[in-house]
């Protein structure tokens, strides 16, 4: 993997002539989690996909990219909130997807230790049919991992599991992902607590920064400083919105 | 077997009203001859009838066969080129246009009186409900898992080979179980045109003979040969989409 950029994007986005979001600056530093918190609507899966190249029909005025300089392009990987394994692929397939799509050779063997590593090494041979959906998550979260990209970016990856799975999958992303740079775009207040190094509320037309407890995440959810960072997320997000 | 067992209760219900309208009018048996006198014939002309029946059987399974390969190839390239789609679809709307019935004359004058005639008439019949059925499905793949293997960095062509088709499998598989059933109609239609032999042109020359319970013998063994057919590409199909996702 290259050294983790830093990103930046500072500018504002509108859909049709209607203000998406800003204008306004965001930062990710190198190698950290940066959680981007705030109400459906605002605009933080449109800045994703701005990070990513997707086009989502967004005009988007001023500058964004990585601090050092370089494009992007193949230094992101992408997780959505829906896990989008192919259905007729098997587990290790599908984690090998990326190499297949470009037309590489997939290694089966690295593939076989990042599925170790989600707890899945048993289940390589099986289609995603037959897995819950916490595992399917972890599926795609190995997909990631073998994709190797210095950038991640998260889209509300976790929304759709129970809060057992959830909590989970936090902490095991937390602990693969180290060192990468990571953008988490969340609307729940206690993940942004659990996860972030730094915090942004995102509303229209402002990013506003709360420092979080001095512990490293993955936090405790249930340490009294975490709960009231939680809090203090929460009532935050109930005034901007 | 439920389904086998209604299809027996449908035919024996069929039967029964058959033989009681025979019955009831006493309508001469070159009109409208028995079940029983049908069933007779059936046994007398076996020789007969299975010797037409491969001819028809033939043409239909090579038109299926011929129709759903150019119809996926043609769904593929739509899906792949959007200049192929501004130039084609307008002349597949339009193809549609011309009643296929129209077509048979010509093709007999172009391709002669024996199989490839009645293959084409197959063919022609299945290709739209196929080319469409699958250039849908192939057009709805989901956006996310697109943007997925575009962050991959995916070529256009792998994306088409490993997501875009076999996402769209169960669309193509639609338009087969289509085609199972309007291929013998345009095989039978070919066969009516201009034919020496063939179950269309076996009842056609019953028709002129007043040989009406031959006619009926000939129209029954169709009408099994698509219903079976109709069972095995739908059961074919059904079961070929759920073993590739076990």
């Amino acid at each position: 993997m290259t050294p983790a950029p830093a990103l930046h994007l500072s500018g504002s986005a509108r859909y049709d002539g209607a203000p998406v979001f800003g204008p306004l600056e965001f930062t990710a530093p190198a190698g950290t989690w940066t959680c981007l918190l705030g109400p459906s609507g605002v605009g933080k899966s449109t800045m994703l996909r701005l990070f990513a190249g997707l086009d989502s029909g967004v005009t988007f005025e001023g500058s964004l990219g990585a601090e050092d300089g370089a494009p992007l392009q193949d230094r992101i990987a992408l997780m959505a909130q829906s896990d989008l394994l192919l259905e007729w692929r098997t587990v290790l397939d599908n984690v090998t997807l990326g190499a297949a799509l470009r037309g590489a050779m997939p290694d089966t063997e690295r593939a076989l230790r990042v599925l170790t590593r989600v707890g899945l090494a048993d289940h390589a041979s099986k289609k995603p049919g037959a897995l819950s959906g916490g595992q399917r998550q972890r599926v795609a979260l190995a997909r990631t991992l073998m994709e190797d990209r210095p950038v991640v970016l998260l889209d509300e990856p976790f929304s759709a599991l129970d809060a057992r799975n959830r909590s989970l999958m936090q902490d095991l992303s937390a602990e693969l992902l180290a060192g990468r740079t990571v953008v988490q775009v969340t609307h729940d207040a206690a993940e942004a607590a659990r996860m972030g190094d730094k915090i942004l509320v995102m509303s229209q037309d402002r990013l506003t920064e709360v420092p979080p407890p001095a512990t490293t995440p993955p936090r405790q959810f249930d340490a009294p400083d975490t709960l009231v960072y939680q809090g203090q997320l929460l009532r935050l997000l109930m005034e901007t919105a | 077997m439920i389904g086998a067992a209604r299809l027996l209760a449908a035919g024996i219900l069929v039967l029964a009203i058959w033989q009681t309208v025979v019955w009831m009018t006493g309508v001469p048996s070159f009109l409208l001859p028995a079940p029983a006198k049908v069933a007779q014939t059936m046994w007398d002309s076996r020789a007969l009838l299975a010797e037409h029946s491969v001819v028809t059987i033939t043409e239909v399974l090579v038109g299926i066969v011929l129709g759903a390969g150019l119809g996926g190839l043609s769904a593929i390239g739509l899906a792949a080129s959007p200049l192929a789609r501004a130039l084609m679809r307008p002349m597949l709307v339009l193809s549609q246009a011309i009643p296929v019935f129209a077509l048979a004359p010509l093709l007999t004058l172009w391709l002669g009186f024996g199989l490839w005639s009645k293959v084409a008439m197959a063919l022609i019949i299945i290709y739209f409900p196929v080319t469409s059925t699958f250039f849908d499905a192939l057009m709805r793949t989901p956006p996310q898992m697109l943007e997925l293997a575009k962050v991959m960095g995916a070529t256009p062509r792998a994306t088409m080979w490993k997501i875009r088709i076999p996402a769209a499998l169960p669309g193509f598989t639609s338009g087969l179980r289509l085609a199972a059933v309007y291929a013998p109609i345009g095989a039978i239609i070919g066969e009516w045109v201009g034919a020496s032999n063939g179950l269309g042109y076996l009842m056609l020359l019953a028709n002129g003979r007043a040989k009406t319970d031959l006619m009926f013998a000939a129209l029954i063994v169709l009408a099994v040969f698509t219903v079976c057919l109709h069972y095995a590409v739908d059961r074919g199909c059904t079961a070929a989409l759920n073993r590739r996702l076990r």
